[in-house]
């Protein structure tokens, strides 16, 4: 048994990938030489040519289009852009060329690109380097959206999104890059893009969610245990194409889902996760909420911070505030 | 601006046997590509005006000698970008008239199957990654491009308009290409407006003074004339494909037509457009052709007489092709890697 630490997993999602396909390249600011600001990157330039791992000036929509436009030529890009805050910067390349040129050239060419990047809050950046911009993306048909909860994940996740012909943001939380956990070494090589994993199996509600929500969504569940509530959680993985599947068989067997999202309630993918398993499973159903940020931008000050998002012991709140729909005698 | 190359031998070559040089060749068919564009311009208006081009028409009767002069200068694994006006770059490209044709009028049978359009066409197989129908978003894709290219020695031209050197795609990338030293060539055709407005208006301090604060090299060229344009083009290419990095090229040129649907031309006068018609790339492509090449006035009009032979052709044929249908399943998201 081995510790993988998660920003060391995904370092090794990329060398490994660059080794394995010259077509592969990666580049964005301060990647290459300073390794990135979070030091997810360092060395691979020395490793794998300064041709293939580069710095760039600091230009989001310039990083997006480059890789647009050489993934169309033949490359596999992978660029890191720092704060996904500055995907507004990048929008009409991602949005307008990338996401719909296989679908608009009639299948000519694939787009296989990823974009790298970090996302969350809970660091105390304020509200403009902690959100998590996935509802941006998510009407936006031919984009993926991946978001690994642990280290193992991100690694069998990065190096499936590399080798994806579609193009690919894929998220990683700034509060999961410290995070450890071990390995034995017979993980999957690669896990699959769109399919989300039960990561604890309970019998009365089910919480679908991602990235540290899983974390935070196994803490409450075990505190909830002792409460008589027995959580089944599922971590998603991929925000887009979502596993609704995976989510409407375990809400077959619970009856309820609770679905936590770090962002907005308002337009967040929780509220589709909402709305296909009330399409889906509604005879089924006796409860379906979801638990988000307020429509509010996150705040600084750490009590404010805190406060605002969505974790442990929000979970365990809303659990047992929901009331009257938990099995007889919980809570 | 570069000098056109006269060539006298093409002139004595020509006899009377209606034989001509090399150069007169190659132009004869540069200008019946130029012809065949404004042709098919006219034909796709005519078709707009019918409603069987969709939405918006957006046509550069006026701009041919820009891309055919251009592209003229490509090897066949050079990649070219254009915008939303790009009938011509299309065509110059290679791409199949009635592919095309087909797909501007919402068929099967077109390019991209009738999912595309005139603004976000995209023909590989000739060169063309695509017309971006966003301004500026031409330029960027090339700059990407050649991210890709600069590992086979080829090139991408990214053509764009005036306006697009507001945009902060031109920044962004022109820098972006700078500092990495990629082999894309910028073509500026700046035909005078940004839709209704006079580029003088929005763009202060002009255009070349832009790409040449990034330190990155600059011609202006008279984009009415082919030969100059292929001359000049051909310099910039030759410097690109040796590694100097970006090059921006600025061709002057004028659209005869409006900007698109809803547009009443109300911004420039008649004498503005006279002046510029005088100045047509065709008949500027025809007299020299004819003056320094000797070609006779006979060879010329059989190239027009082919041409609306071609066009008719294209027109029947396009209006009898299929529509695509709406009960077929698209898969969203392209396969996985084999």
């Amino acid at each position: 048994m081995a510790e993988l630490e998660f920003r060391k997993a995904i370092w090794q999602a990329l060398d490994e990938e660059l080794a394995r396909d010259e077509n592969v390249i990666f580049f964005g600011e301060d990647v290459a030489k300073a390794g990135g600001v979070f030091q997810v990157t360092p060395g691979l330039r020395d490793r794998h040519g300064e041709d293939r791992v580069f710095d760039t000036p600091i230009s989001e929509l310039a990083l997006s289009t480059a890789a647009f436009g050489s993934a169309v030529c033949g490359l596999r890009p992978v660029f890191e852009i720092m704060f996904a805050d500055f995907f507004a910067l990048a929008m009409d390349s991602l949005v307008n060329q990338a996401a719909k040129y296989w679908y608009l050239s009639n299948g000519q060419a694939p787009v296989p690109l990823v974009v790298r990047s970090a996302v969350g809050g809970g660091g105390r950046f304020g509200a403009i380097h902690s959100q998590v911009p996935a509802p941006w993306f998510q009407a936006i048909p031919g984009l993926k959206i991946v978001a690994p909860a642990t280290p193992a994940h991100a690694k069998g996740l990065l190096k499936a999104s590399i080798r994806d012909n579609n193009p690919v943001l894929f998220f990683e939380h700034k509060r999961l890059y410290s995070l450890s956990a071990e390995v034995d070494g017979s993980e999957p090589e690669l896990v699959p893009l769109g399919s989300a994993e039960t990561v604890r199996e309970g019998s009365d509600l089910t919480i679908a969610t991602a990235m540290k929500g899983v974390h935070d969504s196994l803490a409450a569940a075990a505190e909830l245990a002792t409460l008589g509530i027995d959580c089944e959680v599922i971590d998603l993985r991929t925000l887009r194409p979502l596993d609704i599947d995976a989510v409407a068989a375990s809400v077959e067997k619970t009856g309820r889902l609770l679905v936590v999202e770090e962002g907005p309630r308002t337009g967040g993918w929780a509220g589709e996760v909402v709305a296909s398993i009330s399409e889906r499973c509604l005879g089924r159903l006796d409860d379906c909420w979801r638990l988000a940020t307020d429509d509010l931008p996150l705040p600084y000050s750490p009590p404010l911070e805190d406060a605002f998002l969505p974790g442990t012991e929000a979970i365990v709140r809303a659990v047992r505030e929901r009331g009257g729909v938990m099995p007889e005698g919980a809570a | 601006m570069s000098p056109a190359k006269r060539s006298t031998k093409d002139a004595a070559a020509a006899g009377g046997n209606g034989q001509v040089g090399e150069e007169a060749e190659a132009y004869l068919a540069r200008l019946r590509t130029m012809i065949l564009i404004r042709k098919f311009e006219d034909l796709v208006q005519s078709l707009f005006l019918r409603g069987e081009v969709y939405g918006s028409t957006h046509l550069c009767s006026g701009q041919e000698a820009v891309s055919v002069g251009v592209a003229a200068a490509l090897g066949a694994d050079d990649r070219i970008a254009a915008t939303y006006r790009g009938h011509g770059h299309a065509l110059a490209c290679g791409m199949s008239p009635q592919k095309f044709l087909d797909e501007l009028i919402g068929r099967e049978t077109g390019i991209c199957g009738g999912r595309a359009g005139s603004m976000n066409v995209v023909d590989l197989e000739h060169g063309l990654i695509g017309c971006f129908g966003i301004v500026g978003g031409s330029l960027a894709a090339a700059t990407g491009a050649a991210l890709a290219l600069r590992r086979t020695g080829n090139v991408a031209v990214g053509f764009f308009g005036d306006g697009a050197v507001n945009q902060a795609y031109f920044y962004e990338c022109a820098n972006f290409a700078r500092v990495l030293g990629l082999p894309v060539l910028y073509v500026c055709e700046n035909n005078g407006y940004g839709e209704y407005t006079p580029t003088e208006a929005v763009t202060p301090g002009g255009i070349v003074g832009r790409p040449a604060a990034l330190d990155i090299p600059v011609s202006q060229v008279d984009g009415q004339d082919v030969w100059a344009v292929h001359a000049a083009a051909l310099e910039a290419v030759a410097e690109v494909r040796a590694g100097g990095g970006p090059f921006f090229l600025e061709a002057r040129t004028y659209r005869y037509t409006d900007h698109g649907r809803g547009d009443p031309i109300k911004y420039r006068s008649d004498e503005e457009m006279e002046e510029w018609r005088q100045r047509d790339p065709i008949d500027i492509a025809r007299t020299r052709l004819a003056a320094e090449h000797g070609v006779e006035a006979a060879r010329l009009d059989a190239l027009v007489a082919d041409v609306d032979a071609e066009i008719a052709e294209l027109r029947s044929r396009a209006l009898a092709a299929p529509f695509p249908s709406p009960d077929v399943t698209v898969p969203e998201f392209a396969p996985a890697e084999a």
